[in-house]
């Protein structure tokens, strides 16, 4: 990458301040065939809102889970000093005991236990083993009281939403003593007036003396309470920059300072040149949605997709921008058989023709195929074999009066092997064997033998390592060569950019722009991702 | 089964791999690894059988013996292979045995106080089944009540219908051809030989069938390029087939030839194991119980198969619960007790796993062959019906026990 520019963009923490409370030190972090984090530093001042930032796989998650034992010291190189002191958290209770509370993105509370049950789960406070619940309860009121909760302490945790359960999490926390505080994307969650709420208690705690890290890629957020932010890309820290002095103050840091550093890389991934299609219905509508308004499952207040509305034609690749929890996911798979969330509102055209996508049959049937951005839980059987699992979307295609024949699905099988170059010993190995880009070849492949109009692709290329990454951009390059529209889902800018027409950007649940390729930047698209709905 | 277990891994990818006894042994041995599963249980029940016969001074493999046993187990394999396709569906039925004896006692009330003819009777039980099935699959794949507690609900449903049916009695007896379904043999034919003539036509096509099968199994292979087992393993192979289906088959046509039961079994071992393997609802069955929301995001239509699996349970629990009551002779408002847990014991023993998604037919048959000749066997060297539970008990832990230790050793 660009070392040079890193430095220079990198002004080392002063020394002369208050001692750090938490300081990481070349932290470096490799799973098998990643590196996840690479030589990454954070110093976190006491009493200080410091935000980190990144693009989805930048490496936050994973400095957080080195921050709080859930990977566990040994795991990871480089040095960590709480408080001036070095620590080797074996786990989290290790780094609980010093008081680094994490709370995750995917809240741990158990819904059918009470709040002051949830609030001391593994905590309890008992004599013998025995629990007091008069001590639980007392203290339950008093710590629910602190984070401005009115419900009583003996309230279920399902009975309410999930703004409050963020809340709850946090008085867990502090049951616990915390003095440095980490939240992963707290508000990816929630409405506007929870997440203020939510941002208002966090700088309530700062001034109570809690450190607070806050992981979020929310711009306005981080202007709006951080003191400090550190920027992350692709597993190292780009810089740290200051958003205010003192609390009280206005930030002086705008939001296009931070995604500079945020996007700042170079485009040095390959994609192959674009081939055009020139099938005489080139250019014809093949996807129309309209007005697409989707409802959270559980929570049927929330409007999870609102209001969508975008268009794809034949021989076009068009990408879909937006940051996690921007709702693309929910967008792409309520299109595909209404297999997320309630339906609202909203029509979908297919080929001009209104038609409707009530399951995944009626999806299959217009010609639509989804490709999922969770292959292990979504995309495969991983106990099956590669044949069995490419056959199953167009099984009856196979198959004679119900009988499937064998010997075609494994002559398909094997073309697609050679064709996407599955790296397998034959095609009766077990998809659970094979790496990360073989499996996503494998549901590649599942569903072009579908032979769809019409692919939404959802980060086809997540977690898989370069050489991949190409294969796949030349997959995806020769499907639209062929006449199929395809929507493209993902979180790298740079691929959008390298493979895309047209791109769309969503947050929050709204399409929030349309941007030719000729007119869109990283700059551009990444303004538009993070725009709020307030 | 007929896809993959001639992979072999040798490192001389020649043309034709070496037919020295070397290789062949290294082929049976990455053959009996990577299939440890299905081989583990056949062998298990290989050893079982020398050690009873041993045991009993060969009275277990004794012709009448063979056959009582066959007879003894028929319906316990029938809802053994039921069960298995439920478990791969990723679901649970124990309502099974109260079907077994819902089914017993209508069909009773049928012929027995209405004289209606047995074939009439029949149809209509498995009808019954059918619906009896159809009730427990409608909540379970479109209401989304839990399978678990549909037949929970189901066994006491059942168990209580019975007993309200015959009114707390036995009924008796059933006609003679009712009877024997489970009860009877194949006629005789021919001249006298010392051998039941029809039986060895039997046993001979089926060697011929059988062999023939590898032969285009292996051809077919050599088509696809696929590396087949050495040739010499492979006549190997097909004599011991054919040498245990000949033993079998002198075995039973020196008593009195091959069970009515045995060929309801073959028929559904055959019909069931080909749908599994062949069939695109088997595909979705395997599909569903593998990844559901997979399954689901590839179209599979989940109610409309998990309905089908559980109507296909009902209709084999009604054919097993007259299979028993024609062993009887009688219908009881006992009848099928504890019925259920033999028939998921055999369907774990033979191979199905908790979560879904894995198992064959005839694993479900091998599972529960070993129940059944541990029965027999313990029965046969007067061990009391108390310890034979606590054996059983110990087999099936052991035979999970070692699936989940295989698992884990493979890293799968």
């Amino acid at each position: 990458m660009t070392a040079a520019e890193e430095e220079s963009g990198a002004p080392e923490a002063r020394q002369d301040e208050r001692p750090a409370l938490l300081r990481m030190r070349a932290i470096t972090k490799t799973f098998p065939g990643v590196r996840a984090l690479e030589n990454v530093d954070l110093d976190v001042r006491p009493g200080e809102i410091h935000a980190v930032c990144g693009e989805n796989g930048a490496g936050k998650s994973t400095l957080m889970k080195v921050v709080s034992g859930v990977h566990p010291h040994g795991s990871y190189e480089g040095e960590m000093l709480f408080d001036g002191e070095p620590v080797a958290f074996r786990d989290i209770r290790a780094s609980e005991r010093r008081g680094v509370v994490i709370i995750h993105q995917e809240l741990a509370l158990v819904p059918y236990l009470s709040l002051a049950e949830n609030i001391f789960l593994g905590n309890e406070n008992s004599h013998r083993g025995v629990i007091s619940w008069n001590e639980t309860m007392r203290r339950a009121g008093e710590l629910l009281r602190r984070v401005g909760l009115p419900d009583p302490p003996r309230t279920r945790v399902a009975d309410i939403g999930v703004g409050r359960q963020q809340l709850v999490e946090i008085a867990k926390a502090l049951s616990k003593h915390v003095r440095l505080l980490v939240l992963d994307e707290p508000t990816a969650a929630l409405n506007d007036e929870d997440s203020r709420n939510l941002l208002e208690l966090i700088k309530q705690l700062r001034d109570e003396g809690i450190t607070c890290i806050l992981i979020s890629h929310k711009l306005n957020e981080i202007r709006r309470v951080a003191d400090r932010v550190t920027v992350l890309r692709d597993g190292r820290t780009i810089e740290t920059l200051t958003v205010r002095e003192n609390p009280g103050d206005e930030p002086q840091l705008s939001e296009e300072r931070i995604i500079r550093g945020m996007v700042g890389r170079d485009l040095d991934q390959r994609f192959p040149s674009r081939s055009r299609y020139e099938g005489a219905d080139a250019g014809e509508l093949a996807l129309r949605v309209a007005g697409w308004t989707v409802r959270h499952p559980i929570d049927h207040q929330r409007r999870v997709v609102e209001d969508a509305s975008l268009t794809v034609r034949r021989g076009e690749i068009v990408g879909l921008a937006g940051l996690m929890g921007a709702g693309r996911t929910e967008l792409a798979m309520s299109l595909f058989g209404r297999s997320y969330g309630r339906y609202e509102a909203g029509s979908v055209h297919v080929a001009g023709e209104e038609v409707t996508t009530r399951t995944v049959p009626d999806a299959v049937a217009h010609g639509i195929a989804y490709v999922t951005e969770d292959r292990k839980t979504y995309g495969l059987n991983l106990i099956d074999s590669i044949n069995r699992n490419i056959s199953l979307p167009s099984l009856s295609s196979l198959a004679r009066r119900g009988v499937v024949d064998a010997h075609a699905e494994r002559r398909v099988a094997e073309s697609f092997r050679a064709s996407m170059n599955i790296k397998a010993p034959t095609v009766a190995e077990h998809v659970g064997r094979l790496s990360g880009g073989n499996q996503q070849k494998v549901v590649l492949s599942k569903w072009i033998h579908a032979d769809p109009q019409i692919l939404i692709l959802d980060e086809p290329t997540r977690g898989i390592d370069v050489g991949a990454k190409f294969e796949i951009y030349t997959v995806i390059d020769q499907l639209a060569a062929r006449g199929k529209a395809v929507l493209f889902i993902s979180s790298e800018l740079p691929e959008l950019l390298g493979m895309c027409d047209r791109i769309y950007t969503m947050a929050a649940g709204r399409v929030t722009g349309e941007l030719d390729r000729a007119d869109a930047t990283q700059e551009s698209l990444m303004r538009r991702m993070t725009v709020d709905r307030g | 089964m007929t896809t993959s277990n001639a992979q072999t891994s040798q490192p001389d990818s020649g043309e034709r791999p070496p037919q020295s006894p070397r290789s062949a042994t290294q082929v049976l041995l990455t053959g009996l690894r990577t299939h440890m599963r299905q081989y583990g249980m056949l062998i298990a029940l290989a050893f079982l059988v020398v050690l009873f016969q041993i045991w009993t001074d060969g009275t277990l493999l004794l012709p009448n013996n063979v056959s009582n046993l066959i007879q003894q187990n028929g319906y316990i394999l029938i809802l053994a292979m039921g069960m298995m396709l439920v478990i791969i569906a990723g679901h649970i039925d124990l309502s099974v045995g109260s079907v077994v004896a819902f089914v017993g006692a209508i069909s009773a009330v049928m012929m027995v106080k209405h004289d209606m003819p047995w074939p009439a009777a029949l149809v209509i039980a498995l009808l019954i089944g059918a619906a009896a099935g159809a009730w427990q699959g409608f909540w379970i794949a479109y209401v989304g009540i839990p399978s678990f507690i549909v037949t929970l609900a189901g066994m006491l449903l059942f168990r209580g219908a019975t007993q309200i049916v015959l009114e707390g009695q036995s009924l008796a007896p059933f006609p003679k051809g009712f009877q024997n379904i489970a009860q009877g043999f194949i006629p005789e034919m021919g001249p006298y030989t010392q051998y039941h003539n029809p039986t060895l036509v039997i046993g001979l096509v089926v060697v011929v069938l059988l062999i023939w099968q590898e032969w285009r199994d292996r051809r077919r292979q050599v088509a696809y390029e696929l590396e087949p087992i050495p040739f010499r393993l492979w006549v190997l192979k097909c004599v011991a087939i054919a040498a245990a289906i000949v033993a079998f088959t002198l075995t039973l046509a020196s008593f009195r030839g091959v069970p009515v039961v045995l060929l309801i079994m073959c028929a559904l071992l055959i019909g069931l194991g080909y749908v599994m393997r062949n069939a695109v609802i088997g595909r979705h069955i395997y599909a569903l119980g593998g990844n559901k929301a997979a399954a689901k995001l590839s179209g599979v239509k989940d109610a409309r198969v998990t309905f089908l699996v559980f109507v296909n349970m009902g209709v084999l629990a009604a054919l097993a619960g007259c299979v028993y009551a024609a062993r009887l002779n009688a219908a009881t408002p006992q009848a099928g007790t504890m019925f259920e847990l033999e028939a998921i014991a055999a369907a774990f023993i033979g191979g199905a796993s908790m979560s879904g998604g894995v198992g064959t037919v005839l694993g479900a048959v091998i599972g529960g062959l070993v129940l059944g000749v541990l029965n027999n066997g313990m029965s046969l060297v007067g061990i009391g019906t108390d310890y034979q539970q606590v054996i059983k008990g110990l087999v099936l832990l052991a035979a999970v026990g070692f699936d989940v230790w295989n698992k884990r050793r493979v890293g799968s």
